[in-house]
């Protein structure tokens, strides 16, 4: 793989943000490359929505810098990030339950038809909309053929995709995921990390954020570990082990302190999620 | 949905999904469900015309002069300004908020109307104009402060409902009623048939219209190989509406013909059923009644559509309150008061729009309003005193409501998981 040799799309240096009293972020780096999975990693409160926030200016940054491909670049908020190249997938899922798996993939950006239906009567293209999501789910390879299902009909994992398939409409170079498989089950993970190896495939740059390991080991490349506002790590997940992830995550000087956890990655999970 | 929709296969080879067809194997059970699920982002109309049917027979039977037609003309005239009002209802309702001033902004306008038309002499169709203007006006103000002061919309719409009515006597001072001119235009409105031809032509070309849109809206789904409904199922569906309307066109013409007002009322459904479809304006409405924070997210300008919805409503409660005016051939310090609001938002949700947003037609203010319609015009004619009336009203609408909460737990809880 040498994901690691081509250079950033993004980059974020020596990043600062504080509410109020609390430093959410005290000066946190990454660099993102197409086709390589990053995940983030940490306790709860550790940053890690924030961080993602700074990037696409839902919360913008106090200090420090991020590089669009070398250039400085501050995004006015997510649509202004969307417009860049920069998708987002937030933890809590931002689907209308009622609306069609079309209508949700189009939402705020829905076809108008051509010509005078469109002009005059302001009509809806939902024959484009539904090929375009169709077409879109089955370059994801994700099998879901009633695109004018209301989703709240889908499963989790189902509406998981939808949401991606979102995020996948402005054809970005960047997605970030927070969480995308917190609510899920087994088999709806799997579902989900087979998309996030997909998109890795279709070379974007991709932000993971989550509190399973053995997810992060499965789909990603590089692991950065955030702790208090600080990286506390960055790990190549082919030269590391969990172990030592989980000690960077809980801030021990090394694994051997945590037998138990380092052992039983299920157990850390929900000593994480906690 | 819990229907399964059966797949057909394309020369092509992919496989086409479709839905409502009528299949050999479909058993008993499942076709009763088809009948009663839930339409995405929609409702299903089945249950609540059954209902409709089920009050006129049991009215019928009770005394022969409900389904004639002196009667049902008669009772489609005495709703179409309420069945306006919960026009708007809808709208609101979609979007997640509640308006409790709609009936008071009738009343009010239908005062407006009153001063402009007949104390100031101003021609007709400008007065209805200004009054409904008036009723955007109000909506525009208290959508913008229920969205940037974030004041929920039930205590907003209440005062303005408080209000409303002591602008309304502020209007009428020492009176209590203003008269319009019997042949004047405002009476008119509501005094105007159309002539058996124009009646047909309506339905015959009505019928057309949709026939070509739907059949041609299918075509292009399955060229394009995309889900599209049965043939069969289209056309079956195409026929019972063109009988509906036929039907309608010749009851209407063995008494006086069809009422302006009454052809205005279902324009208006059609109208604002198709904006909440078809345009985008209609989506981005009903996805802030789904979920606002995602519509938010969605970079959708919420605020814009909450206020642009609130001016819809009112604008929609005003026209009611014109028609009420002409209907009564007057404005009195009494109109839009009474059960005016009650009925309004009990055929919106009678019909199937939930009150929890997002979910919902307009055309459920047609069914809606025909139902409360036929039972207080069925009670009147069995001479029922007021107060079984209200309580037989109120009845119907707990049941709705019950009904919504529970289809609403359902779909919320699916969401949950
Ligand atoms: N809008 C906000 N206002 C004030 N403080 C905030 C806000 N959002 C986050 N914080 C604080 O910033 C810190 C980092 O929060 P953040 O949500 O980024 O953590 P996280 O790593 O995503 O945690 P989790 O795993 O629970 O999602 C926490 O101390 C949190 O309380
Ligand atoms: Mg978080």
């Amino acid at each position: 793989m040498n994901a690691l040799q081509s250079d950033p799309v993004l980059e974020l240096v020596d990043i600062r943000k504080s509410y109020g009293p609390v430093n959410a972020l005290r000066g946190v780096s990454l660099q993102l490359r197409p086709g390589e999975v990053h995940a983030l990693v940490g306790d709860n409160g550790a940053g890690k929505s924030t961080l993602i926030k700074t990037i696409t200016g839902v919360q913008p940054h106090d200090g420090g810098q991020i590089l669009w491909r070398g250039e400085p670049m501050s995004f006015a908020g997510p649509r202004d990030a969307a417009r860049r190249g920069i998708s987002v997938v937030y933890q809590d899922l931002a689907v209308c339950g009622n609306l069609s798996v079309a209508d949700n993939v189009f939402l705020g950006r829905e076809s108008r038809h051509s010509g005078p239906l469109g002009s005059l009567l302001r009509r809806v293209d939902r024959t484009a909309m539904e090929q375009e999501t169709l077409d879109l789910l089955r370059s994801l390879s994700v099998n879901l053929q009633k695109v004018r299902t209301p989703v709240e009909g889908l499963s989790g994992g189902q509406r998981q995709s939808v949401a991606i398939a979102r995020a996948l409409l402005g054809k970005p170079e960047v997605m970030l995921l927070d969480e995308p498989t917190a609510a899920l089950s087994v088999a709806q993970t799997h579902e989900v990390l087979n998309l996030v190896r997909r998109l890795r495939d279709q070379g974007l740059a991709v932000v993971i954020v989550s509190h399973n390991l053995a997810d992060v080991f499965a789909v990603s490349d590089v692991v950065t570990v955030l702790r208090l506002g600080q990286v506390a790590g960055r790990f190549d997940v082919r030269s590391s082990s969990q172990q030592e992830v989980v000690a960077a995550i809980t801030g021990a000087e090394w694994g051997a302190g945590l037998p138990s956890l380092a052992e039983e990655p299920t157990t850390t999970e929900q000593e994480l999620s906690r | 949905m819990s229907v399964q929709s059966a797949v057909t296969r394309k020369p092509g080879g992919t496989p086409v999904p479709t839905t409502d067809g009528p299949r050999a194997g479909r058993s008993g059970g499942a076709w009763i469900r088809a009948l009663f699920a839930r339409r995405p982002s929609g409702i299903n109309l089945a249950p609540v015309l059954l209902g409709l049917v089920v009050v006129c027979v049991g009215f019928q039977t009770a005394n022969s002069n409900f389904l004639t037609p002196w009667n049902l003309t008669n009772l489609s005239l005495q709703v179409a300004s309420v069945g306006v009002i919960a026009v708007g209802v809808v709208v609101i309702l979609l979007l997640g908020e509640i308006d409790l001033s709609v009936a008071a902004i009738s009343g009010f306008c239908g005062a407006v109307l009153g001063v402009l038309n007949v104390q100031l002499g101003w021609n007709a169709w400008l007065s209805i104009v200004v009054a409904v203007s008036v009723g955007i006006a109000i909506g525009t103000f208290q959508g913008t402060v229920v969205t940037y002061f974030r004041v929920p919309a039930f205590v907003i719409t209440l005062a303005g409902l408080i209000g409303l009515q002591g602008w309304t006597l502020a209007l009428f001072g020492d009176r209590t009623a203003i008269n319009f001119d019997y042949d004047g235009d405002v009476a008119k409105l509501t005094a105007t048939f159309l002539s058996p031809l124009a009646g047909w032509l309506i339905a015959i070309g009505a019928t057309a219209a949709l026939a070509y849109f739907t059949l041609a809206e299918r075509a292009r789904l399955k060229a394009a190989g995309l889900e599209h409904s049965d043939l069969r199922t289209q056309v079956l569906k195409l026929v019972g509406i063109a009988v509906g309307l036929g039907g309608a066109v010749a009851v209407f013409n063995r008494d006086r013909g069809v009422p302006l007002a009454v052809f205005i009322f279902v324009g208006i459904v059609v109208v604002m059923d198709y904006v909440v479809r078809q345009t985008r304006f209609g989506v981005r409405l009903l996805a802030i009644g789904g979920n606002a924070e995602a519509a938010r997210r969605a970079g959708i300008p919420v605020q814009r559509i909450r206020i642009a919805a609130f001016a819809i409503g009112s604008g929609l409660a005003a026209f009611g309150g014109v028609l009420a005016a002409s209907r009564l051939i007057a404005a009195t310090t009494q109109s839009g008061a009474g059960d005016t609001l009650i009925n309004a938002i009990a055929a919106a949700v009678i019909g199937g729009t939930s009150l929890f947003g997002g979910r919902g037609s307009v055309y459920s203010a047609l069914v809606g309003i025909l139902i409360i319609g036929s039972i207080s015009n069925g009670m009147d004619l069995l001479a029922l005193p007021s107060a079984a009336k209200f309580i037989i009203t109120s009845m119907v609408l707990l049941l709705a409501v019950v009904v919504d909460a529970i289809a609403a737990r359902g779909s919320r809880s699916q969401l949950r998981e």
